[in-house]
């Protein structure tokens, strides 16, 4: 069934891996990145530059451990800012990763396994730099501790009524679930490293992560049945993250927050831009690497449709919002829609429009959505237009609730533009360093695609 | 069990097709210490050497339930017994807010049983194995594929061992020492 509906579409499909290649040439053509390949001067400039912007995060969060969170913007009423704008983002880009790794391993979607790798390292570093904002946050984040439930001579336990616990536990349990799923999809092409490293201190090194992995046929089922069953654990988390961070918000009852529409529209927000951003990474890291044999138009396309139908998900999303605000007839729900379209952030609500709903639309065109130019230009687009939806829930929802008393404005200061671009050198230090030392796609589940690799009776 | 100057006997083969029909004629033979390494996962290939009980599924079925009882209870006790809070008068045991928190460390139990439970039944990180002596073997993580009978076979027997293998048209034999 599967096949004949394969052979029926083959005709107008890209292939997922260009013909010609064979066990040994993709083996050699993934290692051969991280292990005999000269450090190119772009690697260099690319990697100094995210240092660089690195040192600034570093420098941001020493003056902000010296002097306290009131050097960012935040105020009361708007007590989250930039904190929370921007960790939301950075778990939103997160979930392509698993998304890509596990549920579509469920679904068979073969054409994964040229981009999960990176994805997964994606990931990792985009949840690392989003666990960075709520700690930093907190105002005393040496006792980040406090959330977790220990025994202490205070006699105090969290409360597990608060979404903010819950939120603590999911994003946790979804960084280590990712690590777990990474390494062990690492596992094997550790050992092809080791095999095929020339230096001493890169076969030990890679010895080591390998873990001895010799590829015996026990062990391969068992390490299947344990990807399969990570990837079906994985599967609900995915989904399950976003919703708790959305909970967050859907549970307090400031108006504009207090929605059931939030869970599914945050989970395919997440999406939008994690694809986004995996894509911004795949196009030039197969322009660069020479890698278009195995992260093909096909993949590009893939993407690109999947981000089309989470944005028309998240233009569902905003529609409601919008509807409700007027068919509720609560006054304060109709007030938030009244300031979202003319109160003092309104630009930033219709930048938000263009760049999620509008801008994508140009994806229903072949031409485009196969283009590497174009899609990497609308995933930048995307990129922009998700952060200034997670600001205008956050801050235009803040400024002005119920009492006219009580509002205020936000404006973010050079502190908390520091920290944010800061992460983003991080992420891509991160993923510099990890193109360099680590097979960025997977060997071995790129041997399993070829046509070989199926035992014929 | 019996001490012999080698580990076993190992053939190569140059493709996934031809390993599963030389361990099924191996298996077939009555040799049950076999194994087969290959550079991916062959569909099969574990029947065919007569690997039947995989364990993991219960390893991960166990720490879920691990995960997920000790995560409620700890909120039951936590909200019932040790901090008892009013919140808005709503009951001590306000089972749906512990759900979340429950399913989480479920997950996470789970995965964690999956990963590490995989790896001690694999018997890993093990860093020497004596198949690693032979030099041809560094293509078993490329594209060459393997089949080793163990000299602790009972049925093993240097020359007749061999004899088999050479008969399943290998691209190399060679002996493992021990």
């Amino acid at each position: 069934m599967d096949e004949q509906i394969e052979q029926a579409t083959a005709g107008d499909r890209a292939p997922v891996i260009e013909p010609g290649h064979t066990f040994a040439t993709i083996t050699d053509k993934i290692s051969s990145i991280v292990l005999t390949r000269p450090t190119s001067t772009g690697w260099f400039i690319g990697f100094g530059l995210s240092f660089l912007l690195t040192m600034m995060l570093l420098y941001a969060i020493g003056y902000l451990f010296a002097r306290g969170v009131g050097i960012w913007g935040i105020n009361i009423p708007v007590g989250w800012g930039f904190a929370i704008v921007n960790f939301v983002w950075w778990i939103g880009i997160g979930h392509a990763g698993t998304l890509i790794s596990a549920i579509l391993l469920l679904l068979r979607q073969s054409w994964r396994n040229s981009i999960n790798r990176f994805a997964e390292a994606m990931t990792l570093f985009a949840v690392s730099c989003a666990g960075l904002f709520p700690l930093l946050h907190m105002g005393r984040p040496w006792l980040f501790y406090w959330m977790f439930p220990y025994p202490n001579t205070m006699n105090y336990w969290p409360q597990f009524r608060s979404p903010l616990v819950w939120d603590v536990f999911a994003v946790s349990t979804y960084a280590t679930i990712s690590l777990l799923f990474w390494f062990i999809g690492l596992i094997p092409d550790f050992a092809t490293l080791r095999d095929r490293a020339e230096g001493r201190p890169a076969k030990m090194i890679y010895g080591m992560l390998s873990m001895g992995w010799r590829g015996s046929a026990r062990h391969w089922h068992r390490y299947e049945t344990a990807y399969l069953l990570l990837a079906g654990l994985a599967t609900p988390l995915v989904l399950s993250v976003h919703t708790v961070v959305s909970f967050d918000f859907a549970i307090a009852i400031v108006p504009g927050w207090h929605t059931t529409i939030f869970p599914p529209y945050f989970v395919a927000g997440a999406i939008y831009s994690g694809f986004a951003m995996v894509l911004m990474l795949a196009i030039p890291i197969r322009k660069f690497y020479g890698l278009e044999d195995f992260i093909t138009e096909r993949h590009l396309q893939n993407s690109a449709k999947v981000m089309l139908a989470t944005g028309l998900i998240v233009a569902y999303g905003y529609g409601i919002e919008a509807f409700m605000g007027w068919y509720s007839g609560n006054r304060y729900d109709s007030f938030l829609l009244w300031n979202r379209l003319h109160g003092p952030y309104a630009f930033f609500y219709y930048m938000l429009l263009i760049c999620n709903i509008a801008a994508p639309q140009v994806l229903w065109i072949r031409k485009l959505r196969t283009s590497p130019m174009w899609l990497f230009l609308v995933s930048g687009v995307i990129l922009v237009g998700m952060w200034l939806e997670r600001f205008i829930i956050v801050v235009v929802s803040l400024q002005r609730d119920f009492l006219n008393s009580s509002w205020g404005m936000y404006y973010p200061t050079r502190w908390d533009w520091m920290t944010y671009i800061g992460t983003i050198g991080l992420f891509l230090a991160a993923m510099f360093l990890f193109v360099r030392i680590l097979p960025m796609i997977s060997i071995f589940e790129m041997r399993t695609l070829l046509p070989e690799a199926e035992v014929k009776e | 069990m019996k001490r012999t100057s080698e580990y076993g006997i190992m053939a190569e083969f140059d493709s996934a097709t031809a390993l599963v029909a030389a361990a099924h004629r191996v298996h077939e033979a009555g040799y049950k210490k076999v194994d087969a390494y290959s550079p991916f996962p062959v569909e099969g290939l574990a029947e065919a050497i007569g690997f039947h009980r995989d364990e993991v599924p219960l390893v991960v079925l166990i720490g879920g339930l691990i995960g997920g009882l000790s995560a409620y209870a700890l909120q039951y006790w936590i909200a019932n017994i040790s901090y008892p809070i009013n919140v808005g008068g709503k009951p001590l045991h306000s089972w749906p807010a512990f759900i979340v928190v429950t399913f989480e460390m479920t997950i996470l139990f789970a995965g964690i049983a999956a990963v590490f439970g995989m790896l001690a039944l694999n018997g890993l990180p093990m860093p020497y194995h004596p198949v690693f002596n032979v030099p041809r073997f560094a293509f078993a993580t490329k594209d060459r594929f393997f089949l080793i009978v163990f000299s602790s076979d009972p049925q093993y027997n240097r020359a007749a061992t061999r004899q088999l293998l050479e008969g399943l048209r290998p691209k190399s034999i060679s002996e493992v020492p021990d």
